[in-house]
């Protein structure tokens, strides 16, 4: 049954793409979700304006229409913009609109995790901060990041385990990640439980071995909390 | 008076604050509260809650802006411009945080920074803020440390400490800025009553060693025995202020007498 027939090592580079689209989109909506984070809790009305609209349409539509709408809505906007300004034809590459698009809207997700996190974090240290000569950024950066950390984890973490997962949705839009591939081999060889299975259990890969760092890092920065 | 002048010249006054009003929408809570402390002087500031004590602390480092009034540290006024809602607001935030070094507050939740050790509390402020070298900042907060009676738990964090230890460690963190002015915002009011005393001694040797410190405080006898001048604060307004001796021995005003028959039991 798990004769792979030659094209395991297909869905082996679905799978490094697959990683690198999930890693990229991390790191694009753990910078998205720290500054919506800090716009909703700034004093500027424009800037909590912008990030509530952000989160509360991002949260509401479908992942998969949102990936659509970019991708094929995005490309059309490029080209538009392309013609105006007498470029020549731009293609966007799907790696590029998946990654953003995933990117995108975890962003929200993470904006929603790392607001509870900083509201967590007890006034009164961020003041002593303040009293103690500390300048805004070097507050923030000093003492109210490190110590939302630990508040911000476990909802990070599941925020990651999702997002790792909706990777999937980019093989609609032709990238050929590790669903697309397992898909492909298992329709050429007619053995879609086999190669569909091989994709599910490299997904539990990375997502136990997300679970293992997590824990590692939750251990790390609770240090000043649980029992030494 | 100079404005920018940074002296450490012993002739003015460490603080001088002069008339602070402070409002919270129509609740007045500073009516005109002004102070002096010279080089050694220790001032007590004792009053019921809502008196408007904690708020005027907090208005000295500009925790809260004063509505009205003058703040000047080693001589430097603090330069403030009306915000155009009827308050102040800090003409230039540079000049705030250099004076709120010079003016180091010790608070009445310890508000130690949960994710750093003792130690590392303790040198955060001077290596970040005062640039100071690292190894030079360890040294004497070791030695600080060490002086409040909390070296061995330099590695510790907060909330492995007890509230005694926190709060000595709060101290040793303002100690560590080498501060014009220590603030203590009910220092021993968050402290289980067994605790009080550990950390009382230490506020204590800090008064006799001369430093220059304002002491929000419910401890009678602390007031007392310490301060070189206690100031009574009622409704945002001075009733009772001078030397200890006087102000507990005459009582002038009503509400005094009346603050410490609740008081001293």
């Amino acid at each position: 049954m798990f004769d792979l027939q030659g094209y395991g090592e297909l869905v082996l580079k679905g799978f490094g793409l697959t990683v690198a689209v999930a890693l990229l989109s991390l790191a694009i909506s753990t910078l998205l979700g720290m500054i919506g984070a800090v716009a909703k809790l700034s004093k500027s009305r424009v800037a909590r304006t912008i990030a509530g609209v952000y989160t509360t349409i991002i949260r509401g539509v479908p992942d998969l229409v949102l990936m659509l709408l970019i991708f094929f809505g995005g490309q059309m906007l490029v080209n538009d913009i392309g013609d105006w300004m007498g470029w020549e034809y731009i293609d966007i590459s799907p790696f590029i609109a998946g990654t953003l698009t995933i990117g995108f809207i975890f962003g929200a997700y993470m904006t929603e995790t790392f607001r509870g996190a900083i509201l967590a974090v007890p006034r009164g240290e961020i003041e002593a901060g303040h009293a103690y000569g500390m300048t805004g950024p070097q507050t923030f950066f000093r003492i109210t990041l490190p110590a939302m950390v630990r508040h911000a984890l476990p909802s990070f973490g599941n925020n990651w385990l999702v997002l790792a997962k909706t990777t999937a949705l980019v093989s609609v839009i032709g990238l050929h990640d590790m669903v697309y591939n397992a898909g492909a081999a298992g329709f050429t060889v007619k053995k879609p439980f086999t190669f569909y299975l091989l994709a599910a259990g490299l997904f539990l890969v990375i997502t136990a071995t997300s679970d293992i760092a997590l824990r590692w890092t939750n251990k790390r920065y609770s240090s000043g909390v649980r029992k030494a | 008076m100079a404005e920018t002048a940074p002296a450490s010249n012993g002739a003015q006054p460490a603080l001088v604050a002069e008339d602070i009003h402070k409002s919270f929408g129509d609740l007045e809570v500073l009516k005109g509260v002004s102070i002096t402390a010279h080089e050694g002087d220790v001032i007590a500031v004792l009053g019921s809650s809502g008196s408007g004590k904690s708020t005027f602390l907090r208005c000295v480092n500009l925790l809260e802006t004063p509505n009205a009034g003058t703040i000047t540290v080693s001589g430097e006024t603090i330069r403030l411009k009306p915000d155009g809602r009827g308050g102040l607001a800090a003409e230039d935030p540079r000049q705030i945080q250099r004076i709120r070094t010079r003016l180091a507050m010790v608070f009445q939740g310890f508000n130690l920074w949960s994710h750093m050790t003792a130690l590392e509390n303790v040198i955060e402020a001077p290596v970040h803020v005062l640039k100071v070298p690292k190894a030079e900042a360890v040294e004497r907060a070791e030695a600080i440390l060490e002086k409040v009676g909390v070296y061995e738990h330099r590695s510790y964090y907060p909330a492995h400490m007890s509230g005694g230890q926190q709060q000595r460690v709060a101290i040793a963190r303002a100690l560590a800025m080498e501060p014009a002015v220590m603030l203590f915002d009910e220092p021993t009011s968050a402290l289980d009553p067994e605790l009080v005393g550990e950390v009382l001694r230490v506020i204590r040797k800090l008064a006799e060693e001369g430093r220059t410190m304002i002491v929000v405080t419910h401890e009678m006898g602390f007031a007392r025995e310490v301060s070189s001048e206690t100031i009574f604060l009622h409704q945002g307004r001075i009733e009772e202020q001078g030397p200890p001796q006087q102000v507990f021995q005459t009582q002038r005003s009503d509400r005094f007498r009346q603050f410490l028959a609740g008081n001293l039991k």
